[in-house]
């Protein structure tokens, strides 16, 4: 899979095609770490793309409370990137531990 | 008639840990039936592959073996949840083509790693299905014991949960049974709380246990902890099983309750299943690790 993306870029850039057309820009990394999302709260501007990564030896998702987002079961080691195109406050959890919460803001630049 | 039960915790053994829970009288001989045994299993967790067990697959095989080797077959085996890790078709299909060579007939209770979002409560109906279960939970009778089997991972937002629903269903299902009965409750997640800080607890277990507390001999099985924990409430035993898996540690012992590696020699001992044999009303409980012996 990494792979494939890799040479997917290496051919983007090979044939001078603009790769940032309108892309969302990488933006912070929560870590999943001892059942803990951390940060627990991330504020990114509008077409931010966030990413989750699972750093425990438990499975966990990332899962909207109102189902506006859904990792489904992210094993050790698995990341789940989730842009956020509108301004807002999205309330996460993990569905396998549902005491594990999580918020991203999403704020207009100034 | 009057009765009382109690409960003997051996504590691990040779053969694993052993305790009875009896019911004291004159009716014992009256039971209807006589000697049945069943066996518990639990938190298989196929797909795992992390240093806690590097073949989870192998040691389900293991313990399927043991199962098969008993000289008294069980009358079923009860899976108490958590068969796969992460819910995926590839993980239920290799859970079945090993727990489909248990030579007693196999009951499956999902837990929450069987039923991550909708495609995972699916396919778990899928993998095991149960016409007489069409919510989840359902009770059966074997020998003159009434069997109860609850679902506390199907709520979304808050795991161990069981529910008005189920809880209606259960006060119903009681209601029809007489208070000498022997009962004994299934469940993945402990209907009481354990731990609540790791999330080891039933919401509105208490609800549940209020019902059972009319009966005289109450035994509470469940899994989801990776480790056998007994505890007693008035006629209610309740005890928790080892996994086929890997251990997980003991409440409050680490940051978090995920799995715990031990070395590699005392593994086979951390796990293991369950056999509960019943003369009568007498149920004698009895866990045996995978240990060799």
């Amino acid at each position: 899979m990494k792979l494939r993306i890799v040479s997917f870029f290496a051919a983007a850039l090979m044939a001078g095609f603009p790769l940032a057309a309108p892309a969302a820009s990488s933006g912070p990394i929560v870590h999943i770490k001892n059942f803990m999302f951390v940060p627990a709260t991330v504020t990114v501007t509008p077409g931010t793309t966030v990413s989750f990564v699972n750093d425990d030896e438990e499975p966990h998702t990332v899962t909207s409370t109102v189902k506006a987002f859904d990792s489904e079961g992210l094993d050790t080691n698995q990341t789940f990137k989730q842009t956020f195109a509108k301004t807002g406050t999205y309330l996460y959890f993990c569905e396998v531990h549902p005491y594990m919460h999580g918020t991203v803001i999403v704020k207009a630049a100034k | 008639m009057k009765r009382a039960a109690f409960l003997e915790h051996v504590g691990w053994t040779g053969g694993g840990i052993a305790f009875a829970m009896t019911a004291t009288g004159t009716f014992a001989a009256a039971a209807p039936g006589s000697d049945f045994t069943f066996v518990q299993i639990s938190d298989s967790h196929i797909g795992f592959s992390l240093p806690a067990n590097p073949d989870v697959l192998g040691t389900l095989n293991a313990t399927v073996d043991r199962i098969n080797a008993l000289p008294q077959q069980p009358a079923f085996v009860m899976h108490t949840g958590d068969v796969t890790h992460l819910s995926k078709v590839e993980q239920f299909d290799a859970a079945k083509s090993v727990l489909g060579r248990l030579k007693a007939p196999l009951f499956v209770i999902p837990g929450e790693h069987d039923a991550i979002g909708a495609e995972g409560v699916k396919r778990f109906a899928a993998a095991f299905p149960n016409a007489a279960a069409p919510d989840g939970w359902w009770s059966f009778d074997r020998n003159g014991v009434h069997f109860i089997s609850l679902v506390n991972v199907f709520n979304f937002e808050t795991m161990g949960v069981l529910g008005t629903k189920q809880l209606d269903w259960l006060e119903k299902d009681l209601k029809a049974q007489k208070a000498d009965t022997p009962i004994v409750v299934f469940g993945h997640v402990p209907l009481y709380a354990l731990y609540p800080a790791w999330g080891w607890t039933t919401e509105d277990g208490a609800k549940a246990i209020a019902m059972l507390k009319r009966f005289s001999a109450v035994t509470v099985l469940n899994g989801h902890i990776h480790q056998i924990i007994t505890q007693r409430e008035g006629n209610i035993s309740f005890a928790t099983a080892a996994a086929t898996a890997y251990p997980q540690p003991a409440p409050g012992t680490a940051a978090a309750p995920g799995p715990l590696t031990v070395p590699a020699p005392e593994l086979l001992g951390r796990l293991g299943y369950r056999n509960v044999s019943f003369t009568g009303t007498h149920a004698t409980v009895s866990d045996r690790s995978l240990q060799a012996g």
